[in-house]
């Protein structure tokens, strides 16, 4: 057991440095001089240009930069800002624990949420409650963030007046922004647990089950959730993925502090180390998620145990 | 005789307790109600896309000096903005951009994520091996962060957001198009193909490419509505491109401002958004029940 799970740590980091590396080839290969974030290339000389260039250590070969590169990021130096010189990290680690609540409080909302509706829907199939959960699922999917985001804030903020429209300190400024990117993962959690319901009742195991005479309920909810959940803990880890990326746009919207607010800025003003960064960063978070799910797999599905 | 027509009655009554959902033919028929109606709205945005001057009343440019920010009426159904320009037809003309925005990103990423899945499942070996690697901690990196960084880097613009889009969807489409070719490249037939023999490049072209389409065409259907959603995210954010019609995304950033004193600027863009993403879903999961004989049933 413990040799499995030291086994993914290991694949996990070299996944990590994995995506750090497609990050810096990515940002490499792509057109744009970082330089022309600094000064307006048509005014500026070129022996200006070539001396930023070589300040900024750009002029240099890319195996040189890419040494660089890794072995600060393994000092943990992520680079500074191109605006303000700023190290990255540091303020990524600041305004990370902003994002953090946002991004737990919408999981959260959206597993409770998204289970609850799915379970209803596929014991109550095609009665209200399913048509509601289906529903949810697709809207879900189907709403942009910025929109339903700046929907609750002006039934809740602008007219009804209940909750602040924005900042990040206290439980009262995470309502509206939790509730929006809730939603989502509610519609994706819906319609792939009622999927997988759906496709477990119609198991071996279940049959034999409801043939031994065992209510309905127990059927539903002691058999077939369990095992329809399986899939569900592996959204999860995908969710997270999500909720990284919808913070760029919801603490846009909601004017909240955190890493998204810290990418949605950079990009604006083209501080590309400092997206870059970020990107990393999550990156890290994500694979980092996504381990402790897999382990926690094999203690939720005894089969992934056993081939472990 | 008597018997009959009570359990006609009751099953009569129990209809209209229920209408529309009890049995699965009835239940067939609200899917299909779904399906026609998102038929409908992705066709007339298609119109509006195709021909705007055949539906939008007014210009998109054109600024009427003495109707600023008026609310919603009978001469501007979706009111007007800080320009006094007509919202509806703002959103008549900008459904050109966010269309084509979904479409391409959808081809892009599809052709080029299909054409590494295809190529990967096929050839196998260290080859696969090493493209799969690559396409594994590409999906660590969360697909909007990716597309903001490769449009920041490149600059706004409209081909820019097509290609960032697609390209953080090509991962989602290799694996899922590697998967399908290396289960439909162990069936029998193909087997059969090869014993009596068919080329390797012949057996690929002519039996497994069209049999691992269709979940690709299932993906690329759903693809359509989260690409709408991530283009218009980033034009939300400010990468879309500073044009005289902006597209929904811009339009609606542009109205965030005006939000307490003219909620309808915004308000519109994004309901065009989520009837267009919720119109090509439904279609999406519709075509899937169809293509997919397991879940025919479900």
């Amino acid at each position: 057991m413990v040799r499995a799970i030291l086994g993914r740590a290991l694949s996990s980091l070299l996944v990590v440095a994995g995506s750090s590396l497609l990050v810096f080839v990515i940002m490499y290969l792509l057109p744009g001089d970082p330089v022309d974030s600094l000064i307006d290339p048509s005014s500026a000389t070129p022996e200006q240009i070539a001396s930023l260039r070589h300040q900024l250590g750009v002029d240099r070969p890319l195996y040189v930069q890419l040494a660089d590169y890794f072995g600060k990021l393994l000092q943990g130096d992520f680079g500074k800002s191109l605006l303000n010189s700023e190290p990255v990290l540091p303020k990524i680690v600041e305004h990370f624990p902003a994002t953090l609540a946002l991004a737990a409080a919408s999981a959260l909302l959206s597993v409770v949420a998204g289970v609850l509706l799915a379970v209803l829907s596929a014991v109550h199939r095609n009665r209200w409650i399913d048509v509601v959960a289906r529903i949810v699922g697709l809207l879900g999917i189907s709403m942009p963030t910025f929109w339903s985001g700046i929907l609750l804030l002006l039934i809740f903020s602008v007219h009804l007046g209940w909750l602040p429209a924005m900042g990040s300190d206290g439980w009262r400024t995470l309502v509206l922004p939790a509730a929006t990117l809730g939603l989502i993962g509610a519609g994706f959690i819906v319609r792939m647990v009622r999927n997988s319901m759906l496709e477990v009742v119609n198991e071996h195991f279940i049959v034999t089950l409801r043939s031994k005479g065992l209510s309905e309920r127990s059927v539903m909810y002691r058999h077939a959730l369990r095992n329809a959940l399986i899939p569900a803990v592996t959204m999860i880890g995908m969710l997270v993925g999500e909720m990284l990326a919808g913070a760029v746009v919801i603490e846009t919207v909601f004017s909240r502090q955190g890493i998204g607010r810290i990418v949605a800025d950079a990009i604006l003003a083209k501080d590309l180390p400092v997206v870059q960064g970020v990107i990393v960063f999550s990156a890290i978070v994500y694979v980092l998620v996504n381990l402790l799910v897999d382990i926690s797999y094999s203690y939720i599905d005894p089969r992934v145990r056993r081939a472990a | 005789m008597r018997e009959s027509a009570t359990a006609k009655a009751v099953l009569q009554k129990r209809k209209w307790e229920l209408p529309a959902l009890r049995s699965s033919g009835r239940r067939f028929e609200l899917s299909r109600l779904f399906v026609a109606g998102a038929v409908a709205v992705i066709a007339f945005i298609a119109l509006c896309a195709i021909a705007p001057q055949w539906i939008a009343p007014y210009s998109p440019t054109e600024m009427l000096a003495d109707s600023l920010m008026q609310a919603p009426s009978a001469a501007h159904p979706f009111g007007t903005d800080y320009f006094g320009r007509d919202v509806f037809s703002l959103v008549v003309y900008g459904s050109r951009d966010s269309l084509f925005i979904g479409l391409m990103s959808v081809v892009v990423g599809g052709l080029v994520g299909g054409t590494i899945g295809a190529l990967s499942g096929y050839i196998g070996g260290w080859f696969d091996t090493i493209l799969m690697r690559i396409i594994d901690t590409l999906m660590t990196i969360p697909g909007i962060l990716l597309a903001l960084a490769i449009a920041a880097a490149m600059g706004p613009s409209l081909t820019n957001i097509v290609l960032a889009v697609a390209s953080s969807a090509i991962p989602g489409y290799a694996r899922v198009m590697r998967g399908q070719t290396m289960s439909i490249n162990g069936r029998p037939y193909i087997t059969a193909a090869r014993s009596i023999g068919v080329s390797r490049f012949g057996i690929f072209r002519r039996h497994v490419l069209p049999n691992s389409l269709s979940p690709l065409l299932v993906m690329a259907t759903l693809g359509i509505g989260s690409s709408i959603l991530a283009g218009s995210g980033l034009s939300f954010l400010g990468l879309g491109l500073l044009k005289e019609i902006p597209d929904w995304g811009t339009l609606l950033s542009q109205g965030r401002g005006y939000l307490t004193v003219a909620w309808w600027i915004c308000t519109f863009p994004g309901l065009a958004i989520t009837l267009l993403v919720l119109a090509v879903n439904i279609l999406g999961d519709w075509l899937r029940d169809r293509l997919d004989p397991k879940r025919k049933e479900a």
